[in-house]
């Protein structure tokens, strides 16, 4: 029997000291294997009595199971010594930079105009689009400008030929969407628009935001909340102030230019005023029953003071370290 | 319109400051674009008389002047102004005095001689950019006065700017009406004495178009000394209103259409022949006008002529030799009402605009017109003194003016606020409106002084004004809630140019307008659309195509020392198709330099025609997409494709020309592309197909062909045939070179085989690849082992 327990102290020592997988199932084999050491012993039971060969049989098992259990549990401490090892030599410099393409970005006009898109959808103005060589009837014309009037030489228009020009405000929407459809209605059209003119705070082409709401009771009043509501929205300031000023524009009356507070004055911010009566004549709406109010706001202004930027040009040099910045 | 502060206060003198009338002003709608004073500040400066000059002691190039300040003791001034005289009258700032940019004079030792002031010149003073040695004030200017008194300094500039509707405003009648109106204040009415007719002789007058002329009046006045000095306080206003003395007849008519808004014009009468006649141009008559512009005319051009020519563009300018001169000694005055239709746009046909035109073509009081005769010649008579003839008028219908129904519901409706009758009718007698009410109506009368009032909405705007905008509440709209439509197989805007922005292309917004050279390299477009009036010959036509712009930007881009450029632009294009105007929306990109921004995981590659088709590809996905090769004239010819989505050609793709790529400096070459955005916002609803249960089977296919047949061609085929179970054919791999045979390529196709219901026999897989490889043989592939 002590022999048994030398056999189990010895199998105890070799296993903790073997570092090879290979080596250790070599070992086990002195054992286990087929001349093993046990298995030896478990042969030579038979020589044994039979009173006392359960008792024996049972010791040698015990021995076995004992060797069997840290033979598994080498085994086991072997694998996770090799994993930790692998996963050791795996590990990366996770500080280096990721890989693959770059992110591109809008234009920060296009950015603004999502915005301001989003912000009338809110309140459930459809869009509407309208060409930008445009007939003179719909860009003068039918917005109450007959040919020869004064506002005409205020607009610098670029002439296509005499009956076609380039659009000089997103007016002319508004008389093509009423047209096509009855009040109630509510649109906001944006788009390019073109004057003759350029120096750092005019730019040959621009962008407008037109808004038209036409209802059986739409007033000034109605006009001034949209408005404000609008542009407080949009700059997310509760205190931004927004003033209405008489003005003149053929197709609206009254008209208003609108002013909005910005650091220590009044930044003129687009025009505005309730659509003339003889522009709902022109697309057959019934001015008594119907009223509307339009407005219209230069994007750019707007994205400037929104970004910062003070140089109207930057936005059509195409400067990446510019339009980078608006990513 | 500009005019000094000091006149207006002459008619209606509010109590506000110059700010509060001018804020006062613009919150009425007359926008005060500047308010300035006639005279920097500075003070302690009066008139002097010089009395001695004597030559400085020690100084060859100074003078010691005595100078009489109006005191007992005339100053010892030392002066090295090379003009300085005795008897002249000079500015003189006294000891303490403060000038323009902070310069305070005081007592100085000029090379040992004491001096007790300063004589000044006009730029010292700060009323001149330069000016040559002192300032020579008139010979009666009284001595020891400031200059500030004297010269009425201290005194503002107001610059209105009018909108076209307030032609009123354009005289300082209706200015100082409007500002009775805005603050109460009375208004003190100009008192125009009428003169007795001294002389028998009457011009003869015929209006020939009297819907264009509707009023004339006209006078000689004769034995008028031209030559006399304009008043001082005239000089003053006339250039306060930035209007340059001519001569006192001139200035006189110049200075009543400021005061009235009545131009008027002074003929020398001694010039005409016969009487005056108001007609229509003929075809070709030619005049040259004051301003020595030679024009021809024509029969839309109203004119004014004698009996032997043409002497005048009505309204707009005089011609020469018709008009006054200093040896002038009969005059004959007109005060006119020519119809705004008769004159709008007719001084821009010559590329004139005037102070008489600015005012006819909006409207002016035909209720003044001869009331402003009158006035222009009660001042001709005081100034240059002659005896005036009696007026002869031409009246036809000059414009009615109908009483205007403005209701007290409709004032509620449209402004959103409730007035009540009191309010209105208070609102209305300020604006000198005379009305009537009936109940809770109005009818109110216009003036001849406001053509911008003829109906309802124009007088609702009247009261808004007066009411003041910001005393109107800024409400929230009441309306029935709708949604609105949302198309799903419309892809929104935003949802393409957010695939090219996440795929790193950054948008820009270029003009519409291009370079015509541009047009016809990259385009091939001679016949692009063209402005007529171009801000610039490189803006001269607009694009037909998004591609001008993105290169531009590009180049803009590489000039600045960026080597990674991917840009889109998404736009409208322009063509004149059988004589209509096409205005199509485009998409457009361009990249350039590597696929990926340098970065140390992968080697570096040039972005070519492949890495840019996988782009538009993506964007059109989940709808397929065919290129076809075709050459396009900014495209390498070999490496170029017209893209097409179903049997629609929607665009272009390829590799810049390497001609263009060197004439624009690019060290590699740029792929582009341009599509219609309408082919990429069309998308179909989605609609599930049933998943199969079993899985597919997959055998490749490796042919072997010449390298002229496109891939393309093959896929066709195969696609062609009707092969049982075939779900799909894809090309994954291209090879060319060793052990292959020159000039041929294989080609290896993934086809997937699949039935939904069960799994798939050998023999039935067998059979399907057999029909496609036979299709294959049949075009020219060999099957490679």
């Amino acid at each position: 029997m002590q022999e048994l327990q030398q056999i189990l102290d010895q199998a105890l020592q070799q296993f903790a000291v073997i570092s090879d997988e290979a080596e250790l199932e070599q070992v086990k084999a002195k054992y286990l294997g087929k001349e093993g050491s046990l298995t030896v012993l478990l042969k030579g039971l038979g020589k044994l009595s039979a009173e006392e060969r359960p008792a024996a049989g049972a010791r040698i098992n015990q021995v076995k199971q004992g060797i069997e259990s840290a033979l598994q549990q080498r085994r086991d401490a072997l694998q996770q010594n090799k994993l930790e090892q692998k996963l050791a030599a795996e590990a990366l410099d996770v500080t280096l930079p990721g890989c693959g393409l770059g992110t591109g970005g809008l234009h920060p006009v296009t950015r603004t105009l999502e915005r301001i898109e989003q912000l009338f959808h809110s309140l459930g103005f459809a869009t509407a689009s309208g060409p930008e060589i445009e007939c003179d009837f719909y860009n003068f014309t039918a917005l109450n400008i007959p040919e020869n009037h004064p506002a005409r030489a205020m607009h610098d228009t670029f002439y296509i030929d005499p009956q076609h020009v380039l659009r000089t405000h997103t007016s002319p929407v508004q008389v093509r969407y009423m047209e096509a459809h009855q009040p109630p209605l509510k649109i906001i059209s944006s788009g390019r628009v073109y004057r003759v003119d350029s120096d750092a705070t005019h730019s040959p082409m621009f962008h407008q935001v037109e808004g038209l709401w036409v209802d059986e009771e739409i007033s000034f009043a109605n006009l001034k909340g949209v408005v404000q509501d609008f542009l407080q929205r949009f700059f997310e300031r509760d205190d931004l102030r927004v003033r209405f000023r008489p003005s003149f524009f053929p197709f609206t009356e009254p008209s208003a230019e609108m002013d909005m507070s910005w650091k220590d004055g009044w930044l003129e911010i687009g025009g505005c005023g309730m659509v003339h009566p003889n522009v709902l004549k022109h697309v057959n709406i019934d001015s008594e029953k119907y009223l509307g109010f339009a407005f219209g706001l230069g994007v750019e202004r707007l994205a400037m003071l929104r970004y910062g930027v003070n140089d109207l040009r930057q936005f059509y040099e195409s400067d990446l370290r510019f339009l980078k910045q608006f990513n | 319109m500009k005019f000094s502060e000091n006149w207006l206060r002459t008619w209606v003198n509010p109590e506000l400051s110059s700010e509060a009338l001018a804020h006062a002003l613009t919150m009425a709608g007359l926008e005060v674009e500047a308010l300035e004073p006639v005279a920097p500040a500075f003070d302690s400066v009066v008139v002097a008389e010089v009395l001695e000059v004597v030559k400085h002691p020690n100084a060859d190039r100074l003078n010691v002047c005595q100078v009489n300040v109006g005191e007992t003791q005339p100053l010892t001034i030392v002066c090295g102004a090379a003009n300085v005289a005795v008897g002249a009258k000079v500015p003189c700032a006294r000891i303490g005095a403060l000038l323009p940019g902070d310069f305070v004079i005081k007592q100085a030792k000029v090379r040992n001689v004491e001096s007790f002031g300063m004589l000044c010149s006009e730029k010292e003073l700060g009323l001149a950019e330069e000016s040559q040695g002192l300032w020579l004030l008139p010979a009666d200017a009284p001595v020891g006065q400031t200059l500030r008194e004297y010269l009425e300094l201290d005194d503002k500039l107001f610059t209105l700017k009018l909108t076209p509707n307030r032609s009123d405003c354009s005289g300082m009648v209706g200015v100082a009406r409007e500002v009775a109106a805005l603050t109460g204040s009375p208004l003190k009415p100009l008192e125009i004495q009428i003169q007795p007719v001294a002389l028998p002789e009457q011009l003869p007058v015929h209006v020939a178009d009297a819907q264009a002329c509707p009023l004339y009046c006209g006078r000689l006045v004769r034995g008028v000394n031209a030559a006399a000095p304009t008043p001082v306080w005239m000089l003053r206003r006339l250039e306060r209103s930035g209007l340059r003395s001519i001569s006192a007849v001139v200035d006189i008519t110049n200075y009543v259409m400021l005061e009235m808004g009545q131009p008027l014009h002074a003929f020398d009468a001694a010039q005409l022949s016969g009487g005056i006649t108001v007609r229509r141009a003929r075809n070709g008559e030619e005049l040259t006008l004051l301003n020595e512009q030679a024009v021809k005319l024509d029969d839309a051009m109203l004119v004014i002529a004698d009996d032997a020519r043409v002497l005048a563009l009505a309204g707009i300018m005089g011609g020469q030799g018709s008009g006054v001169e200093t040896a002038t000694r009969d005059v004959f005055l007109e005060s006119a009402f020519f119809h705004p239709d008769a004159i709008a746009g007719k001084a821009r046909r010559f590329g004139l605009a005037t102070d008489s035109s600015f005012r006819f073509e909006r409207g002016v009081d035909f209720a003044a017109t001869r009331q402003a005769l009158e006035r222009a010649t009660q001042l001709l008579l005081e100034i240059c003194g002659g005896s005036a003839g009696a007026i002869s008028e031409v009246r036809g219908e000059v414009p009615q003016r109908a009483a205007i129904t403005l209701r007290r519901s409709r004032v509620a409706r449209v402004l959103g606020i409730a007035l009540d009758n009191t309010q209105i009718a208070t609102l209305l007698k300020r604006l000198q409106l005379d009305f009537v009410v009936n109940d809770d109506d109005f009818s109110v009368m216009p003036p001849s002084f406001r053509f911008d009032l003829s109906i309802e909405a124009d007088l609702i705007e009247e009261l808004a004004r007066l009411y003041g905008y910001d005393n109107i509440p800024a409400q929230a709209p009441q309306a029935a809630l709708t949604m609105l439509p949302y198309s799903e197989s419309q892809r929104p805007l935003a949802r393409i140019q957010q695939t090219l922005v996440a795929r790193d292309y950054q948008e820009i917004v270029s003009y519409a307008f291009v370079e015509e050279q541009v047009e016809r390299d990259l385009c091939g477009n001679d016949k692009a659309v063209a402005l007529q009036n171009p801000i610039a010959s490189n803006l001269s036509v607009m694009r037909s195509s998004l591609i001008g712009g993105l290169v531009g930007a590009l180049r803009f881009n590489l000039n600045r020392k960026q080597v990674r450029v991917r840009l889109f632009e998404a736009g409208a294009c322009f063509a004149k198709v059988n004589g209509e105007y096409v205005q199509s929306q485009q998409l457009s990109g361009l990249a350039y330099g590597a696929t990926q921004p340098e970065q140390w995981g992968a080697a570096a590659k040039s972005v070519d025609f492949y890495d840019v088709k996988a782009d538009v590809e993506a964007l059109f996905a989940p709808q397929l997409l065919r290129f076809v090769a075709a050459t396009h004239p900014a495209l390498h010819p070999g490496r170029s494709a017209q893209i097409y989505c179903g049997a629609q050609a929607v665009g272009w793709i390829g590799e810049l020309h390497p001609r263009w790529q060197q004439q624009y400096d690019m060290a590699q070459p740029a792929v582009w592309f341009e599509v219609e955005l309408g082919a990429l916002t069309r998308a179909a609803v989605p609609h599930m197909s049933e998943i199969a249960k079993s899985l597919p089977v997959r055998r490749d296919l490796a042919v072997l062909v010449d390298d002229a047949v496109a891939a393309q061609t093959l896929l066709d085929a195969m696609q062609q045939v009707v092969a049982t179970y075939v779900q799909e054919i894809a090309l994954f791999d291209v090879y060319r070179g060793k052990g292959l045979e020159q000039g041929k390529k294989s080609l290896a196709f993934r086809v997937l085989l699949q039935d939904t219901q069960k799994t798939l026999t050998d023999s039935e897989i067998e059979t399907s690849i057999a029909l496609l490889v036979d299709m294959l043989q049949q075009h020219g592939a060999q099957l490679r082992m």
